[in-house]
């Protein structure tokens, strides 16, 4: 349904007067989704999570570039295509509450989404007593204002206007923080949900224990690129890939609860070879002249050239 | 059934204003005691030269201004709260009647600049935020930085020499045709002398009311529910009209309450300027001819419209805005 191949995200800025200077945010980002599927992103903030739901939605900022190609349902996402498709065909579902506006109820905000979508003024409104029943919505629920609304409450408003929308690709970027663990679990229920009626389903996510309770398969970003794609079989079986999958396994309280020392490269100094190489242990002179590509090892993708030992 | 909060709202803005005119009381009595004005001159006038100096301590006397300021204050304050606020020596009328009549004429040039500042305000606001880093931008930004550093008399003066004496498209002065009796100055008349001191008014007010609006807006368009709407596919017009209005309206609100009060100051120099003869033009003859009663009556007035400007600004807070409407009551 989606595949992402090459992607990179370049950031415009001026500093100091009129001098540009050009932030490669993303550098070499891959993905694909399937229809049916939940494909969770996970990774360090900085990784480039967010960016690549943007991205697809064509709602980055107007100073970025994207590089690479993206591909929905066969053809590639133009600017223009994303403006169609967005809201309609890909649907995002965001953080929080915050991203409700707060002066508008939220049966008029989610029926807005359905208005969008075509549906008539008396069908949008259908639609939204409809999928707020589904999720257990009260009806006096549609007349509250986001800030009266509990933070279970919220998410399910929020996963409501993916809903109505009927899209086939849904992004939820970050849906779990700061919520409390049976929400937790009901949101990544709900996301399951959405995929077995044949939708695909993107969890992007800093929580791999919560990307492991739901997803098929697992993409691991570090640093703007792609660092695996593992099936979530691979975690427990230890057929992981990549070293710092491995260790970001390891860091689970369940594990050895060992976190990964260093941290990200700058995305303003980026190494020549591999973006690990400063943090890994199989690190030789053989990852540092050029960057690793992306391969299939054991049934997944690594981008490792010592990962089939 | 909501009656409570609304009583105590009233009650604190009601405490508030007395303590609030109290101290513009002391102030006012203050500096009146300790201007070069003598009562007794300001009093008399021109005849001044035909009275002996026995006579003037006798009247000073009668006046108790031998009294310490003290006793001075309490006897002026209870005649002020008494509703004796003396007579205005250069209308030679009761000051509460000069300040009423006055008020009129001028509160329809206030309500006109004031409607006018309000829209065109929010329409160029609106347009700046949107287009943000746009000509449009530009020159409605160049457009309000020039309007907000010019002086409103030097403004008012432009407007009067372009269209009253070079286009002569509107009259030079006054509220009516000069020598024309009041009950026969028509409504068009009217409207036709109202109109370029009502514009010169409002342009104090639009550039505050525009710079405000555009920054407000392009706050709105940078926030997480604007990026989630596009992300919904909304269009800018769709985004304006659901999510930018809604949220840009409510500080407009208490900026265009607020602004009652550069208006009713922006009010005098302008009155003066077109010679209209409202309160503003009233404040500036007191002040020339030192006509203490109508001037303290003056201050007293302005500071009650201002504070119920920017009371009826809280108050529009508390009943439109759902975060303090419900939340507020549920917390109470």
């Amino acid at each position: 349904m989606l595949s992402v191949s090459n992607l990179s995200v370049t950031f415009k800025q001026y500093e100091q007067g009129l001098r540009r200077r050009q932030l490669t945010v993303i550098t070499e980002l891959d993905l694909d989704v399937k229809a049916g599927e939940v494909v969770a992103v996970v990774g360090a903030s900085g990784s480039g999570k967010s960016l690549l739901a943007h991205a697809i939605l064509g709602i980055l900022p107007e100073n970025a570039t994207v590089g690479g190609t993206m591909l929905f349902q066969g053809q590639p996402l133009t600017p223009s295509r994303c403006q169609r498709l967005r809201g309609k065909a890909i649907a995002l579902i965001p953080q929080s509450v915050g991203y409700l506006d707060p002066l508008m109820r939220v049966g008029q905000q989610v029926q807005r989404v359905a208005q969008l979508n075509g549906l008539s003024k008396p069908a949008a409104r259908t639609a939204v007593k409809r999928t707020f029943d589904r999720y257990d919505l009260p009806p006096q629920a549609e007349r509250c204002y986001p800030f009266q609304v509990s933070g279970g409450m919220a998410r399910r408003v929020l996963v409501s206007t993916a809903v109505v929308s009927h899209a086939e690709l849904i992004i939820a970027d970050e849906p779990t923080p700061g919520l409390h663990p049976e929400v937790v679990v009901e949101t990544l229920n709900h996301l399951r949900e959405l995929a077995q009626e044949g939708r695909g389903v993107i969890l992007i996510t800093h929580d791999i224990e919560a990307a492991l309770l739901v997803a098929d398969r697992v993409a691991v970003f570090y640093a703007g690129t792609t660092a695996e794609i593992a099936s979530t079989q691979d975690f427990a079986a230890g057929n992981l890939r990549h070293p710092y999958t491995q260790a970001l396994w390891r860091s689970l309280p369940q594990n050895d609860f060992m976190p990964v020392p260093g941290n990200q490269p700058n995305p303003e100094a980026l190494p020549v070879g591999c973006l690990f190489s400063d943090r890994c242990p199989w690190m030789t002179e053989a990852c540092l002249p050029e960057r690793p590509r992306l391969r299939t090892v054991r049934g997944g993708l690594v981008r490792c050239i010592h990962a089939d030992r | 059934m909501q009656l409570k909060p609304i009583l105590l709202f009233f009650g604190y803005k009601l405490v508030r204003l007395a303590l609030l005119l109290i101290a513009v009381a002391v102030l006012t009595f203050g500096m009146m005691s300790l201007s070069p004005i003598d009562p007794v001159q300001a009093y008399v006038g021109a005849d001044m030269l035909q009275i002996s100096a026995a006579q003037r301590e006798l009247i000073a006397q009668r006046w108790g201004l031998d009294q310490p300021m003290i006793v001075r204050f309490w006897d002026w304050f209870g005649q002020i709260i008494q509703g004796n606020w003396g007579t205005s020596m250069v209308f030679n009328q009761p000051v509460l009647q000069v300040i009423g009549q006055r008020f009129q004429v001028s509160l329809q040039l206030l309500a006109i600049a004031w409607l006018l500042s309000g829209l065109l305000g929010l329409v160029l606001g609106v347009l700046a935020g949107a287009f943000e880093g746009t000509w449009i931008d530009r020159g409605i930004r160049l457009y309000a930085y020039t309007l907000a550093s010019s002086p409103t008399f030097w403004v008012a003066l432009l407007l009067l020499i372009l269209f009253s004496v070079s286009l002569r498209l509107t009259p030079i002065c006054c509220a009516a045709p000069p020598g024309m009796l009041a009950q026969n100055v028509t409504f068009w008349q009217h409207l036709h002398h109202l109109l370029l001191p009502a514009l010169a008014l409002s342009i104090i007010g639009i550039a505050s009311i525009a710079l405000h609006t555009r920054q407000k807006l392009i706050d709105v368009l940078h926030s997480d529910y604007v990026l989630f709407a596009r992300a919904q596919g909304e269009s800018l017009w769709g985004i304006l009209q659901h999510h930018g209005l809604r949220n840009i309206l409510l500080p407009a609100l208490t900026l265009q309450f607020a602004s009652l009060s550069e208006l009713f100051g922006g009010s005098v120099l302008v009155e003066q300027v077109f010679a209209y003869p409202g309160l503003g033009q009233a404040t500036v003859q007191a002040a020339l001819r030192s006509d203490v009663p109508l001037l303290v009556g003056i201050v007293f007035f302005s500071a009650l419209f201002v504070y119920a400007g920017n009371t009826l600004a809280d108050l529009s807070y508390q009943v439109i805005d759902p975060r303090i409407r419900i939340g507020g009551r549920r917390t109470t």
